[in-house]
Formats: C-alpha cells, sequence, structure tokens
C-alpha cells in the first residue's frame, strides 16, 4: 500500500494558508491508499490541463436503482489504481446532526470499504461517500444500510432532502422541521431509490422565512413556516434592547427597515406592531431576538417550482398554499398527500427532463392548480394579470361556482 | 450454491432525535431566544431557562476519516460528544455549559479549524464536486474554495460586514452551487466542439437535440455516420446538450472562464428573495490559487463594507444605492453583456425616470 507519490507541485501549493487544506487530507489518505494516490496524480493533472477526467457509467446496489454515481476515469492508463472512483449518497438524519460514535462508525466502514474521502455534505444534504471501486459498492453499502442509513437520490427521482435545525435549537421555528421532512421523504422511498420521474424533484423544509435552507430557490417544493396571528412582543424586553442600543439604531435598522412600515418606535420605547399588514419577514425578529418572537398560531407556506438555470433559466419556487397548519400527523398527513398530487401531476404532465416549475412555466398556473384540486388565491400572486390576452367568457359561471363553494 | 442477495431495509431518512445532542433533544422545540457572546458562538436559551452554546468551525467539506475523527476526539473531550453540520459544511459542536466554551474554541483554533461563520461573516463558501469528482467541470470546486477562504479568513473568523455574506461557486453553468450574495461560477465562451466519431453510439440523439434552450441542435449526417450538429450562431454556450453527449465537449481550458453574480438571496427578510445578477466575466479559470477570481470578489466585497449600511445584504445595499454606482465604486466595467436578452429581460429593464446622478 505504498505506492509512490506522483509529484503535484499545483495542489501542493493547497496546503499552505490558514484555511484547513483538503489537500492535506488527500495527501494523509494517500499514505495507506494507493487509490488516492492515483486520485491526487488526476486531479493535479486536471490543474495542470485545466480539464475534468471522470465519465459516467452504471454502478448500484442490489434492489435500488440510484444513489450510487459511478465515475471512471477517461485517463486510468496514466492512474490505474483510481480507475473507478465512485461516490455513494447517504441521507443523514434531519438537521444533519450526528454522534461521534456514528460518524466514527462512518469513518470505520469507509476506511475498510473505500477512499476514505468523504463530503459532509453534498449540495442536496447527502453524506457523500467519495471513491469505491465498483466491486465493493455493495459490502460498503450493506454495512452502511445496517447502521441505520439508507441511499439518497440521484438521477429523475426525488431526491434527498435537507431541514433546517429549527426545533432541535432555534427559537424562529414554527413547525417541527425534522418530523415534516422525514414524514414526507418516508414516504417516497420508492419515487428516491428507483428513478421514474421526468426529472429530479427536491423538498427542502424551513423553519421561518429566512430559508436557512434557500427552498425557495433550490426546491421543487418548498415548506417554509410561518404564522398567522400577531408578533409575540416583550415590551419590556424591547425597552431594555432601546436602552442598550439607542432609539436611533432601533429606527435605522427595525423601523425603517421593515418591508411593509408595519412597526412603529413609541414615545416611551414600546413598539406597536400593524399586524395585519406584516409579511412575517422576520426581519425585526432577527434583530430583536430577544424582545420579539414569531406568533402562536403556526403552520407553513408552500411554495412550488424552484430551480436553477437549465433549460428555461432561473425559477424561484411560489406559492401554492399560503397557509396550513403543521401539528399534528393529521396534519403532516395532509403535506404528504399534497406532495404526491404534485408529483403525480407532474409525472403524468411533465416532458422528460422538465422540472416541474417548468412544466406550471409552460402550462400556467392556474392549469397546475386545477389540476392539484386547489382554488387560485391572491396570495399566491405578485399581482393580477397585466394584459387582456386571455379569454373571459366563463367569468359569469366561475365565480357563481366559488360563490357555491362558499356556501358550501 | 447460490446464496440469496442482501436486500436493502428501505428505511429512509434516518431518526435525527437519536443524534441530538441531549439539551437540544430535551428542549426540541421549546427555545426562547438567542444571541451571539462572539463569533462563531451561538448561546441559546430555553423558555425553561436551560442553556445550550455552540461552537461553528470551517471545515474544507472533503473531509478525510483522519480529520473527521480529529474533529470527533475534539468533540469528545472539549466538547459533548454530539455535533452537527450546517448546510455550508461548517461543523458545531454543542455544549452545556459556557465554561467549556473558550477552551473547544482553542483547541479548534490550534488544531486549525477556523472558529467562525456566524452572524455578519462571510461563512464558509457553497462548493460543488469539480475536478475532483464530477462528470462535467469546467474547474475545481475544493481549490476554488480553499483559496478564497484562504483570502477571506478574517471575513470567516470576525463578524464586521454589513450583514451575512454568503458565496457559492460552481465548475459549470448548471450551478449546483446555487444563488449567493456572490456566485463564481464557469462561463463557457465557445459553441462545443463535436466529436462525430463517437456520437451514434454515446447519445440519445433526440433528447440532445431536446435539452438545448435555443434549439441551436440538429441531426446530420457527419462523414457518413449519424452525429448532432450545432447552429454555431444560435449557440449560446450554455453546455445543456454536454452532460446527456459527452462527445459534446463543451469545456475548454482557455475559453472556458469565470464569471462573478451579486445579489442572490434566498432569505424572506427585509426583501423578497432575488436571483443573482452578473457583474463580470471573461475572468481566467486559473488554477491552483484563481487569483484574478479572487480580486474581484475581494474588491466587490470591500466596497460592500464600507458603503453598505447595518442589516444590508449585498442586494439590499445595491437596490438602495442602484447599478450604476454599484459598477462606478466596483470599478467593474459595464457592458452590453450585462443587458439581459433571454425571456423575462424586460423585467430588469428600467421602465421608469428613477436614475441617481
Amino acid at each position: 500500500m505504498t505506492k509512490k507519490m506522483h509529484a503535484t507541485p499545483m495542489l501542493d501549493q493547497l496546503e499552505s494558508g490558514p484555511w484547513p487544506s483538503f489537500v492535506k487530507g488527500l495527501k494523509r489518505l494517500a499514505a495507506d491508499k494507493d487509490m488516492m494516490v492515483d486520485l491526487l496524480g488526476q486531479l493535479e493533472f486536471s490543474y495542470k490541463t485545466r480539464t475534468g477526467y471522470w465519465k459516467g457509467g452504471t454502478a448500484s446496489v442490489i434492489g435500488y436503482g440510484g444513489g450510487v454515481i459511478p465515475r471512471f476515469s477517461e485517463i486510468a492508463d496514466k492512474f490505474p489504481k483510481s480507475a473507478e472512483f465512485h461516490t455513494l449518497r447517504i441521507m443523514p438524519a434531519p438537521g444533519m446532526h450526528y454522534t461521534t460514535d456514528i460518524l466514527r462508525k462512518f469513518c470505520d466502514i469507509w476506511e475498510q470499504h473505500g477512499s476514505g474521502l468523504i463530503a459532509l455534505h453534498g449540495q442536496s444534504g447527502d453524506i457523500m461517500l467519495q471513491g469505491c471501486t465498483t466491486e465493493n459498492i455493495q459490502p460498503a453499502f450493506d454495512a452502511v444500510n445496517e447502521l441505520g442509513f439508507d441511499m439518497g437520490g440521484a438521477g429523475p427521482s426525488v431526491r434527498t432532502s435537507m431541514s433546517c435545525v429549527g426545533h432541535a435549537r432555534c427559537e424562529h421555528s414554527c413547525y417541527d422541521e425534522g418530523r415534516a421532512h422525514r414524514t414526507v421523504m418516508n414516504n417516497f422511498t420508492d419515487e428516491l431509490h428507483r428513478p421514474a420521474l421526468p426529472y429530479k424533484f427536491k423538498f427542502k423544509f424551513s423553519g421561518c422565512a429566512n430559508d436557512c435552507m434557500n427552498s425557495i430557490q433550490r426546491s421543487d417544493m418548498a415548506v417554509i413556516g410561518t404564522w398567522r396571528d400577531d408578533i409575540q412582543v416583550q415590551q419590556d424586553e424591547v425597552k431594555q434592547f432601546v436602552k442598550a442600543k439607542g432609539r436611533d439604531y432601533v429606527i435605522d435598522n427595525v423601523v425603517t427597515r421593515c418591508p411593509t412600515r408595519c412597526i412603529k418606535l413609541n414615545g416611551d420605547d414600546t413598539l406597536t406592531i400593524d399586524n395585519r399588514n406584516c409579511v412575517r419577514c422576520m426581519h425585526c425578529i432577527n434583530v430583536m431576538t430577544k424582545a420579539l418572537a414569531p406568533g402562536k398560531d403556526r403552520g407553513v407556506t408552500v411554495l412550488v417550482g424552484g430551480k436553477r438555470t437549465l433549460k428555461i433559466g432561473d425559477l424561484l419556487g411560489t406559492v401554492i398554499i399560503p397557509f396550513m397548519k403543521l401539528e399534528t400527523d393529521d396534519d403532516r398527513e395532509k403535506l404528504v398527500e399534497l406532495a404526491k398530487r404534485i408529483i403525480d401531476f407532474w409525472a403524468e404532465n411533465g416532458l422528460e427532463h422538465e422540472r416541474c416549475g417548468e412544466m406550471i412555466e409552460r402550462i400556467g398556473l392556474a392549469n397546475f392548480l386545477e389540476g392539484l384540486g386547489l382554488e387560485a388565491d391572491p396570495a399566491m400572486l405578485a399581482h393580477p394579470r397585466t394584459n387582456s390576452y386571455v379569454r373571459t367568457d366563463g367569468w359569469e359561471a366561475e365565480v357563481e361556482r366559488l360563490k357555491q363553494a362558499r356556501i358550501g | 450454491m447460490s446464496t440469496q442477495p442482501r436486500m436493502p431495509i428501505e428505511s429512509g431518512v434516518p431518526d435525527h432525535f437519536q443524534y441530538l445532542h441531549p439539551v437540544l433533544k430535551k428542549n426540541y422545540g421549546q427555545w426562547a431566544w438567542h444571541e451571539r457572546p462572539r463569533p462563531g458562538v451561538l448561546h441559546h436559551v430555553a423558555h425553561n431557562g436551560d442553556q445550550v452554546w455552540t461552537v461553528r468551525a470551517g471545515t474544507p467539506r472533503q473531509l478525510d476519516v483522519h480529520t473527521i475523527r480529529k474533529l470527533c476526539d475534539i468533540a469528545d473531550k472539549y466538547a459533548e460528544g454530539h455535533v452537527r453540520f450546517t448546510i455550508r459544511s461548517n461543523i458545531e459542536f454543542m455544549v452545556g455549559d459556557a465554561k467549556k466554551v473558550k477552551p473547544l474554541i482553542d483547541k479548534l483554533q490550534q488544531e486549525g479549524f477556523p472558529v467562525g461563520g456566524t452572524g455578519n461573516s462571510v461563512s464558509m463558501i457553497a462548493h460543488t464536486q469539480g475536478w475532483l469528482h464530477c462528470d462535467i467541470p469546467a474547474s475545481d470546486a475544493s481549490g476554488v474554495v480553499k483559496s478564497l477562504m484562504d483570502e477571506l479568513y478574517q471575513e470567516f473568523v470576525n463578524e464586521d460586514m454589513p450583514n451575512r455574506v454568503r458565496i457559492s461557486t460552481s465548475c459549470c453553468q448548471i450551478n449546483c452551487g446555487g444563488q449567493a450574495d456572490i456566485a463564481i461560477n464557469i462561463q463557457h465562451t465557445k459553441p462545443p466542439r463535436i466529436n462525430h466519431d463517437l456520437v451514434a453510439n454515446i447519445c440519445e440523439r433526440p433528447s440532445v437535440v431536446a435539452r438545448c434552450p435555443v434549439a441551436a441542435i440538429r441531426p446530420a449526417l457527419v462523414n457518413g455516420k449519424p452525429s448532432l450538429e450545432i447552429d454555431e450562431k444560435k449557440c449560446i454556450c450554455c453546455g445543456a446538450c454536454y452532460p446527456p453527449c459527452p462527445p459534446m465537449q463543451i469545456n475548454d481550458p482557455e475559453h472556458s472562464k469565470i464569471a462573478i453574480w451579486v445579489g442572490g438571496k434566498n432569505s424572506n427578510a427585509r426583501s423578497k428573495p432575488t436571483l443573482h445578477k452578473l457583474v463580470a466575466a471573461g475572468i481566467p479559470n486559473n488554477p491552483p490559487r484563481w487569483p484574478e477570481a479572487a480580486a474581484i470578489v475581494k474588491k466587490i466585497l470591500r466596497v460592500y463594507k464600507e458603503d453598505a449600511k447595518d442589516w444590508e445584504r449585498m442586494a439590499d445595499w445595491i437596490e438602495r444605492i442602484g447599478w450604476p454606482r454599484f459598477f462606478e465604486l466596483t470599478e467593474l466595467p459595464f457592458t452590453r453583456y450585462h443587458v439581459d436578452n433571454w425571456r423575462w429581460a424586460r423585467q430588469g429593464l428600467n421602465a421608469s425616470t428613477h436614475i441617481r446622478f
């Protein structure tokens, strides 16, 4: 296990500097693993030629269709020991919590079956066990699976999800993100492990509008905590804050930064909030963490269709459920049902390689809502349509239908 | 003798309660408020008065098992055996006693792990796979991030930016790194080079044609072989055809450049979430330390730090000062390429007389 190291003059330059160096880590692994000696050689060659040399292929475990990212080297003649360098995507627990005991077990498994290189975590939130031969994929997965962990998503499937620290350690948390995350995801293990959808589908769970999971931008279905009643204000703490920071600071950083100008700093250093016009943006609560808190009637807003550029351009998710409660198992079951309707409709109507948001862009939100059996709501829009290019001969019937629906 | 293959236990996402720090588990959903006693440390207090301190440290994300074990040793000896990771690959150690915070920080710093990344700092850069492991990258990820974080070390360990700064990198235009206050992304500048000998065997031609956002690809017979050809005048060099058809090589050591985007914001705080906007392109993809890209990022950060007000994110700041001033202050050239011409482009135009002079 002592293949001679390749010269790596460019990578060596990344060993210096104050930030911890991944090159040092790779070299440490190379002391025991020939695979990592050649991996470093190939990476140096990439730096030198400014070219990547991995290609995909086929690799999986028995029983699943996805979750393994196959990587075969195109320059295995130069670097034979890293000819196969596959990745296993493994789903961590919600909030990415670990005991040192479980992390050490991962290390032992990956030292035995793989390269010893682990990304914590990939951009979709997977534990990425990187650097596995084709032969070792199955034993590595079996060991991880016995530890209580399961394969993540890859390909046209439901992907691994992420949720914020939330209930575990954050006072802004408006619902139990971890339970929602597990309940939803564990109802879609088939769609996760056996890719058969038009393209990828991502769920993300953020406990408040700060959206630490970047869910509006990065997920097909974003579940974000909010509340319907009034912001909780502790006026004695407000006074303490004003005393400590000064009135100018509060005016400049809380009052005038409110997007709907619904906060007033009173003469006696208390706050008055016009809660009917509060959009639950979280800014004032972020600034005054002790004095202000989300209201008590909490739930979630659901947005659908976020994704990055390809193919039609960037899309942020947009609202399809302005508010729903998410406290009980029944509530979570309703969220799962909604997700099922969305995925079923998209699987039926989406084109190959078309993300859910792109399908909505193509067919229009109104048709998507009709497909899901949801009513349109002004909270779903920035504003109503600005052009007259629409047939409205069904208007009266629609108004009558809504009236009847209200009467029930 | 054949043995029955082991079928997977389809257990899905594991239960998080088994890994939670005991104070976190006890006070699940019962937190009252928090403060940041110093950069890199969070202090959370529950309604019942229970307290927990979190120390956040930077990691290279690509972790070897020895480094993970070292972090575990630190967690066992100086913390309480429980850690978690943030979305930006920072590691967090939770302790139930304020007295443990300083020795923990000292040990982390001694072992070379920077403590910071909280509040109005520049946190760890969201990064992708790059040359280390991706099949379609034009650049590396770990190296770009390591070089930049070396340069931004002080901004990570201190909280002296106007508001938090989130940076991402991406090694192709798919942009796995995502929206950010500053995004450093590959931008190809030449159409793919096609290896016509391989297309017929490797590529599913109709789906490659369908991938192109501008319908610039069409089936063709080249040298008697079924292949694909590109209308190079229409091609926008996005690279969408390359993943489904590797013989359409988009990556180029010279012509795959770096572009810098600013003002992406995921949070709903104050303003609605925003997409990042192009501010600089044509930057060389220059390993191992990408100095040209780093210089522009540092310049933008310096101007933002000097000119933005407290709590203004990059997007909030530019919204207040306007784009002409942004380009003036950063001394970045403004060109015709900054003017969008994709669908929804008119949303980026100024349909008013609102102009700062």
